[in-house]
């Protein structure tokens, strides 16, 4: 007879993913009991929760390697994708309490809740050590975000967004446990520490069909969730359905959690593999950005062109990918805050950019507003510069870091590639600031001013890219000691 | 004479490729919604065929979250189709052109 040991409970491991878990609850909880008046104290709970959770990470960081048997590596690499997904997660809420004028239906505690426990899943993608937690915390993440996106139950575009992510994303996540159930099949194990160490010892089972299937399968599960070409074409879509405040989240946090479980899985148990996987992913990379950018200047809608521009963004991400030294991944982990804080940042100035039931997302709409409405003109420059890449901002140090690690390491075409890329950006990022202060308004929008939890989203998020663009050493260093820790 | 696990590992790939050809060329949403099912049942039969190859429980819990999530999903996604019909009378997918597919 098995002896049972019953395993340690180390509750503290991920205490803040727990008070993520936890805040979701009570918002749910709270929402049956308050009145119609009550409702309004939704998003300030739920901010409450996001800012114990960020302040819990902080404290807690370090006391742990892994938790629950090696399902969960509470390592830095983790540490950092949770800061970064606390950080989106924050900045969302503050966006979605004014978005509440524009789309009255998101003051309910499901959207809040439904908000947190995408974060929950995305902070447990970043830390998951076993293949089991990552389609799990994959799917929490990705249920959450079907509901999100087609919350606006009477808008036709919303719905049709949330319609095309779910049949897309169901689809994408049969490829990705097919190939999980293959490596399993060639291993024996799902946990990615033992694969790794499997494959290593291996090195003569490493090209047989089943292992080489399951990281073709596993490419295209997590291709569709990084957005990367040629399994990008749900993005533009769901992106323009979506609202805005669940756009500029799923842009970020999703993005984010994707790629730190690819870094994880790849760089952790397939490093056998390396060669193999690099020369495909240099293509995907240099396909990923040129396809994404040139179909961007093309756009009138600005939804749609962040879309396009969030896939570019995944290309040059792809660059750090494929150079795969560990200060590279320092520069992914470095880009993804950056890019987090931009993108938010950009969508928190579409979702200002309407009035009751209607929203003012075409390209024309945005003509005057620099001079109209300063606030929102400025701090949408910023960003725009930002994810151009222009210095001073967070954009182009990132982009900084992976192209030198990409040239040091022996990739100067990609590299150069990529700085093309970045110059064809330029032309429909800049567009967008040209028509805010050198173009008269072709019709007349009137917006409502700012509210306060929009200004401090804005100024925090206009803070965080300045201050990494400025000052880049604090969180370089971070990213630098965050990607040490990989298991 | 085939031994068992290659025609379980069959079985398994042939049901899969029928999900996805059958999720791609189809165009009633809830078909292809079954056919997305019908793929995660050819993954759970790999899982449950390599468990037993490799003598060790780890594919079986899979399989059990597979359900599970699968589950959660069919209910996300029917409450998805029921509001897309109510408001567009339809859920054929080649006639959602509202956005450039």
């Amino acid at each position: 007879m098995l002896e049972f040991v019953v395993p340690a409970l180390n509750l503290k491991a991920i205490l803040p993913q727990l008070i993520l878990a936890l805040t979701a609850l009570t918002v749910l909880l709270v929402d049956v009991f308050a009145g119609k008046d009550g409702k309004t104290s939704l998003g300030g709970l739920s901010l409450i929760g996001v800012v114990a959770a960020l302040v819990t990470l902080f404290l807690s960081r370090g006391d742990f390697e892994s938790a629950y048997a090696g399902m969960l590596a509470v390592d830095g690499f983790g540490f950092f994708i949770t800061l970064i997904i606390c950080l989106v997660a924050l900045l969302s809420i503050l966006v979605a309490i004014s978005y509440e004028k524009v789309c009255p239906e998101i003051r309910s505690g499901e959207f809040y809740s439904l908000l947190l426990f995408a974060a929950f899943g995305m902070s447990f993608m970043g830390s998951a050590s076993n293949l089991i937690m990552i389609f799990v915390a994959l799917e929490t993440m990705s249920i959450s975000i079907y509901v999100l996106a087609g919350f606006k139950r009477d808008n036709l575009k919303s719905i049709e967004s949330a319609l095309k992510y779910f049949l897309l994303g169901a689809f994408a996540s049969g490829f990705l446990l097919f190939g999980f159930a293959l490596i399993y099949g060639a291993a024996g194990t799902l946990d990615i520490v033992k694969l790794g160490s499997f494959f290593t010892a291996h090195p003569d089972l490493l090209h047989q069909p089943l292992v080489m299937g399951g990281v073709a399968l596993m490419t295209v599960g997590f291709g569709f969730k990084i957005a990367m070409f040629p399994f990008h074409m749900w993005t533009p879509d769901v992106y323009e359905g979506a609202p805005s405040v669940v756009t500029g989240f799923m842009a970020t946090g999703v993005k984010a959690a994707a790629f730190a479980a690819l870094v994880r899985v790849f760089f952790v148990a397939f490093a056998a593999l390396q060669t193999d996987w690099t020369t495909i992913m240099w293509i995907a990379a240099l396909l990923t950005m040129t396809v994404g950018n040139l179909i961007a200047i093309s756009q009138t809608n600005i939804k749609r062109m962040l879309a396009y521009s969030s896939i570019a963004h995944a290309g040059y991400l792809l660059i750090g990918f494929v150079v795969g030294s560990e200060i590279a991944r320092s520069a992914i982990l470095f880009y993804l805050l950056g890019y987090a804080f931009a993108n938010i940042g950009a969508f928190a100035v579409i979702s200002a950019m309407g009035s009751k039931g209607e929203e003012y997302n075409e390209l024309s709409d945005f003509q005057g507003v620099g001079f109209k409405y300063p606030m929102l003109g400025l701090t949408m420059s910023i960003f725009l510069f930002s994810m151009a890449g222009i210095p001073p901002a967070a954009g182009f140090m990132g982009k900084f870091f992976i192209f030198s690690e990409a040239i040091k390491a022996g990739y100067v075409w990609l590299a150069i590639f990529g700085v093309i890329n970045s110059v064809i950006s330029l032309y429909y990022y800049l567009g967008v600031i040209v028509r805010m202060y050198f173009k008269d308004p072709e019709r007349e929008i009137s917006i409502a001013a700012p509210a306060g939890t929009l200004v401090a989203a804005l100024s925090l998020a206009a803070f965080g890219v300045l201050q990494m663009g400025i000052f880049p050493s604090y969180v370089w260093d971070l990213a630098r000691a965050s990607a040490k820790m990989l298991m | 004479m085939i031994d068992n696990q290659s025609v379980y590992l069959a079985i398994s790939i042939i049901l899969f490729v029928i999900g996805a050809a059958g999720a791609i060329c189809r165009r009633n949403a809830i078909v292809v919604f079954m056919c997305i099912e019908i793929m995660l049942a050819g993954v759970s039969i790999a899982f449950v065929t390599f468990s037993r190859a490799n003598q060790s429980l780890d594919g079986i819990f899979m399989v059990l979250f597979v359900m599970a999530v699968a589950a959660a999903e069919a209910a996300v996604g029917l409450a998805i189709f029921v509001l897309m019909y109510r408001k567009h009378g339809s859920i054929d997918l080649d006639k959602f052109n509202l956005m450039k597919w």
